[in-house]
């Protein structure tokens, strides 16, 4: 009942810089949406989530790939979910004890990293068919993608939203555009930076 | 091994890895967590009650009050937190009420998910500062912005009268909850724990 390996053979460089573009989990995968729609509300929430998540993310990858040799393929998800799960909770504790402002700001959405598909996705795909040194990098990869991708639409969304970012006042005197801190506002401002990366990557 | 026995071995070991963690780190964080409640609860308390020194958690049934003594050991009011249901979820408030419960001394919203920009305005000093001082007898109400509040009104926040009603309510359901708790006497009051306060002011 041995899984395949499945060893990349990218360039051990390249295992890092994919995540944050070509399979960058939010703008070219669209996944994890929940999460980044839900807690970019401003720049430092969305940076904070990301880091969050990174951290689940890359720990499983590390755990899952020692491990992935001994775990019987019938019972691999209900081991990452395990695995995951206690990250999580880990996580969550770290930052309600050490960050109560932070952990108060993201409220459930710290718990629900725990559903976070990619974390899951990464561990399926990567982590349990390759080295640990890959699927750190791998890990680490799509966790800058998310970070990346949650601190851009959280900056964006506090901007125009309250004319500040990550607290400090960029443009004095704004009129806030409510909306772009309501709900309707993380689905525009994911529209137009999803059109945004398609038509970049269409002009290569 | 055959894989069933390999499967429940694997299951096992991670189940049991994961819980010793999970202890570990819940022990760890337990203290920290508990204290920031406390300094929560303390802060609030201290904004609703101005130049309160020390506080007393007196408990009853399911409702806890605080007791709040300045540093000659004069009661200053009671403090309590209220909680309800606001126009999208839960308002929870710290309310200050002067030793006659006739007059409240602040309110202070400590949790509310009301709508950015307006409902969620509740939580600004413009509308906060309107409850020091005022009058609660028979009860604490309100008038739409444009009226002359009465000395027990407060004015409600232009589009956001319902997330103003929810607090006028949650109020004065917490203060009735005190009101009977005070009145029945203090011998039946128990002073289970007193909270320690650095003292001053930050």
């Amino acid at each position: 009942m041995e899984r395949r390996e499945e060893v990349s053979r990218r360039p051990w460089y390249q295992e890092y810089l994919k995540g944050l573009w070509e399979e960058n989990p939010i703008f070219r995968m669209l996944l994890g949406m929940c999460p980044t729609l839900a807690v970019t509300t401003s720049a430092l929430n969305g940076l904070s989530m990301g880091l969050a998540t990174t951290f689940v993310l890359t720990s499983t990858s590390l755990v899952v790939s020692i491990i992935r040799k001994l775990v019987p393929g019938q019972v691999r998800i209900a081991t990452f979910t395990v695995i995951i799960a206690t990250f999580v909770t880990v996580a969550d504790l770290f930052l309600k004890a050490k960050f109560p402002a932070i952990s108060k700001a993201l409220g459930p959405y710290v718990p629900l990293i725990v559903v976070n598909c990619f974390i899951l996705g990464r561990q399926e795909v990567f982590a349990s068919k390759n080295p640990t040194g890959r699927s750190i990098l791998d890990a680490l990869g799509v966790g800058s993608g998310f970070i990346f991708a949650l601190t851009l639409l959280g900056s964006i969304r506090e901007l125009l939203g309250s004319g500040e970012v990550f607290g400090h006042e960029v443009i004095p005197g704004w009129h806030p555009w409510v909306v772009m801190i309501l709900p309707a506002g993380a689905f525009l401002t994911l529209g137009f930076l999803v059109a945004a990366m398609n038509a970049i990557e269409r002009t290569k | 091994m055959s894989v069933s026995a390999r499967m429940m071995l694997v299951l096992t070991v991670v189940g049991v890895f994961s819980g010793l963690s999970l202890v570990y780190m819940d022990k760890y964080a337990e203290p920290y967590i508990a204290l920031h409640k406390k300094e929560a609860v303390r802060e609030a308390i201290d904004k609703v009650l101005p130049g309160v020194d020390k506080v007393e958690e007196v408990h009853r049934d399911e409702t806890v009050i605080y007791r709040a003594l300045d540093s000659s050991g004069k009661l200053l009011g009671y403090a309590f937190l209220a909680e309800g249901p606001g126009y999208q979820g839960k308002i929870q408030l710290m309310v200050g009420v002067a030793p006659d419960l006739r007059r409240l001394t602040g309110m202070e919203v400590l949790e509310s998910v009301e709508t950015p920009g307006l409902g969620a305005k509740i939580t600004e000093s413009s509308f906060e500062e309107q409850f020091r001082g005022l009058e609660a007898v028979p009860a604490v109400g309100y008038v739409k912005a444009g009226r002359k509040p009465a000395p027990n009104e407060i004015t409600a926040i232009t589009g956001a009268t319902i997330s103003s009603a929810s607090v006028v309510r949650i109020v004065n359901e917490g203060l009735n909850e005190v009101r009977r708790v005070v009145r029945a006497g203090p011998p039946d009051c128990e002073t289970e724990a007193t909270i320690k306060w650095k003292g001053g002011k930050k």
